[in-house]
């Protein structure tokens, strides 16, 4: 109950099969890796999880604390508590960061309801502060003009203020200069406990020093090839994923 | 102030309809004799009944303008309209009065209420002719005329005469024409020199009869020095078949005169919306054309402002959201006359699903004018593919001691800024009102509170009566 169970998921975008059967639970209070080739469906993964239209899911399950996600529109999936830090969050010219978190945070609530103003805005400025970022991103377009690094900052900022259940982590740590990396991860770190799961996806071995996880599980054509502790992405670093696509050809 | 949980506005809000009697009624489709009965009803001066049957004529020569416009024109059929409708007696000073009927209908839309709290006065229009009609009273001991167009042409033709059908010559076109030869109803005012209104007059036009044509008049002259804001507002129930709604608006603002005209359209579906206005600005005078359009099925639309004397200037500020089935197609007209004056435009649309907006504008600035300015800024926002937006701007500048600036831009919301923001938690409707309201944002502060509130309602349920 108490995880994110996904079994021999399948799922295919314009008629071409990306996920082939994976099969992967991350139960509360554990952190995941997920690494993988470029192209194996990683990221096919966080969107399939997060309700993409554009993905036809063909076979398998995926559940959030029982609860069936396959089927469900974003906002009601993102309601449930699955957060997803976007590899390559979108622009959006017009709506201020503080006006979206805000009506993103509404929305949580019972109809009508809304977040105090003050209550607001003091939680938003820590969170900001804690990643050091500028409180006058707040009025910002959301994303819009954003470097790389500022983007993936505003992901870590959303995730800390939607209070999520499981936090899908999609290359977060790839644009980040060295300082804003350990930035970045201690966020993640800060929100590491028993009622979270999280699964981060990388290609570096160095974020996982940061955040250290409980398994590292290696994803080639749609599917989990191999599960291992952390020094696997030790071992990937070293001898990269022929070896792995070897075996799991064999 | 209105807080904005005090307002309920509706998307669908104007979508109810009472069985109404009418003790005047026109008839269907267009004739001389319906002129004439119109005429004679409104117990109008022989000078009137001969501008309208001039311009009947004009009407009837005059072609539909599909070379440039749309051909959906075409299935307007003037035959099967009803041309006049009212209940026949004076508008009422005091809601009490009203009969009930009509009443409900204003109080549905909230009108007492918006009068008691803002407004200086206010017209209500039921089909033909204006139910109700009051000001605050020291503005009539400040000599400030806010009245009907049949009262104004009669009581105060001394006022009203001079500039009426001055400012939009009937053959403008062929709608004026129309609107020319059976107009009823809209609002006649005079703001004598140096009176300056703390509060707006409003006009509110509802129509509520099916198959009927609206076609008020309104003349609205600022002497000098004076100011005023008038604002209007519309709706109709939703009918099976289509509805004309064909207004012409005259502004005259005189030496140093500032007039703003609000808009806030909210026409159901199946409204025909073709309006002519145009405004004169003499010698520093300022006119602002500030303009919502939101529903109808067309709206055909070009505010403009004769910019006749020294200094004067000219605004068109414009938000048009079109949504499936509805096409937009406004823009603005701005005439330099004289040296000196200064024209911004600023148009925004927004095109949902099938929904198509274009933009046309039109800047005339004569070689021998000096120091004329002109800004146009006109951007659109796609949502969804299959929408479609166009911009016509025709700028005729001559001489090189003006200015023109022109800006365009057209931006998309793609649906993966729509599944960002839902994975957030956000509904699409939400993340689309989010997009617009962004958007739109900058142009929304230009209206006055109490209608940006209503406004910004009107979107959301805009959004989410698109999807499904
Ligand atoms: N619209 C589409 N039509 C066809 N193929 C697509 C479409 N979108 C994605 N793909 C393909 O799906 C496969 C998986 O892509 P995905 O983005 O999930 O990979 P990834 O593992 O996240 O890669 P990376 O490490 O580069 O981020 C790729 O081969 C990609 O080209
Ligand atoms: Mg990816």
């Amino acid at each position: 109950m108490n995880s994110l169970k996904i079994a021999n998921l399948q799922a295919s975008i314009e008629d071409k099969s990306i996920l082939h059967g994976l099969t992967l639970e991350i139960p509360k209070g554990e952190v995941h890796a997920i690494m993988g080739p470029n192209g194996s469906g990683k990221s096919t993964l966080a969107k399939v999880l997060s309700g993409h239209p554009d993905y036809e899911v063909t076979g398998g399950s995926a559940d959030l604390d029982g609860e069936n996600l396959l089927g469900l529109e974003p906002d009601e999936i993102s309601k449930l508590g699955l957060f997803l830090a976007f590899q390559y969050p979108m622009e959006v010219p017009g709506v201020s960061i503080a006006n979206f978190i805000r009506a993103a945070r509404n929305s949580r609530l019972d109809e009508g309801e809304k977040v105090k103003a003050v209550d607001f805005y003091k939680e938003l400025y820590e969170h900001m502060d804690e990643l050091g970022m500028d409180r006058k991103f707040t009025s910002r377009s959301l994303n819009d003009g954003f470097s790389g690094g500022e983007k993936k900052r505003c992901e870590i900022l959303q995730m800390s203020m939607l209070n999520p259940k499981y936090c899908i982590l999609d290359e977060t740590d790839s644009g980040l200069d060295i300082d804003a990396l350990r930035i970045v991860s201690d966020g993640v770190n800060r929100m590491r406990n028993p009622d979270r799961g999280i699964l981060v996806i990388t290609h570096y071995q160095r974020l996982l020093e940061y955040i250290i996880p409980d398994f590292v599980h290696v994803m080639v054509e749609g599917k989990i090839v191999r599960t291992g502790g952390k020094e696997l992405a030790l071992e990937l670093e070293e001898r990269g994923y022929d070896w792995i696509k070897q075996e799991a050809v064999a | 102030m209105i807080s904005p949980s005090q307002v309920e506005v509706d998307r669908d809000k104007g979508n109810f309809h009472y069985e109404t009697d009418y003790s005047f009624d026109a008839g269907v489709g267009l004739s001389e004799d319906v002129i004439r009965y119109i005429s004679e009803v409104k117990n109008e001066d022989p000078w009137v009944l001969d501008f309208r049957l001039k311009a009947y004529e004009t009407f009837l020569k005059k072609p539909m303008p599909t070379h440039w416009a749309t051909e959906d024109l075409k299935n307007i059929d003037f035959d099967i309209i009803r041309y006049y409708l009212a209940k026949g007696q004076q508008p009422s000073r005091t809601w009490d009065e009203v009969p009930d009927d009509v009443k409900n209908t204003f109080e549905r839309l909230g009108i007492p209420e918006q009068e008691r709290k803002f407004l200086a006065g206010v017209e209500a229009q039921f089909d033909s002719e204006a139910a109700y009609s009051r000001m605050k009273e020291d503005l009539e001991k400040e000599g400030v005329i806010f009245v009907g167009s049949t009262e104004g042409l009669k009581e105060h033709p001394e006022i009203f005469r001079k500039w009426f059908g001055k400012v939009i010559p009937t053959s403008d076109n062929k709608f004026s024409a129309l609107n020319s030869a059976v107009f009823s109803g809209g609002s006649f005012i005079y703001i004598p020199p140096g009176v300056k209104l703390a509060q707006p007059l409003q006009a509110y036009f509802r129509i509520n009869a099916e198959n009927f044509g609206q076609f008020e008049r309104t003349l609205i002259i600022a002497d000098e020095g004076s100011e005023v804001m008038y604002m209007e507002g519309c709706t109709a129930p939703k009918f099976e078949t289509s509805t004309l709604h064909s207004a012409v608006v005259e502004l005259v603002a005189l030496k140093g005169a500032k007039i703003q005209y609000v808009t806030v359209q909210n026409w159901s579906n199946n409204v025909f919306n073709l309006v002519t206005k145009r405004a004169l600005a003499q010698e520093e005078a300022e006119v602002r054309w500030i303009d919502c359009n939101i529903g109808s099925r067309l709206t055909m639309k070009y505010p403009g402002v004769i910019l006749r004397g020294r200094k004067a200037r000219g605004e068109v500020v414009s938000i048009a959201l079109a949504n499936d089935g509805q096409h937009q197609d406004t823009g603005a007209k701005m005439v330099h006359a004289a040296d000196e004056t200064t024209s911004n435009v600023v148009s925004k649309s927004i095109s949902i699903g099938e929904g198509r907006s274009s933009y046309r504008g039109l800047v005339q600035m004569p070689g021998h004018l000096k120091g004329c300015k002109n800004n146009t800024e006109c951007d659109a926002l796609l949502i969804n593919s299959n929408s479609q937006t166009d911009t016509y701007p025709a700028i005729t500048v001559q001489g090189d001691a003006n200015s023109v600036q022109h800006e365009a831009s057209v931006s998309k919301v793609s649906a993966e800024q729509i599944f960002y923001m839902q994975q957030r938690g956000l509904g699409e409707a939400e993340a689309m009102s989010l997009c617009v309201n962004g958007f739109v944002n900058d142009l929304i502060r230009e209206f006055p509170m109490e209608y940006s509130v209503e406004l910004k309602r009107l979107i959301d349920l805009e959004m989410e009566g698109s999807v499904g």
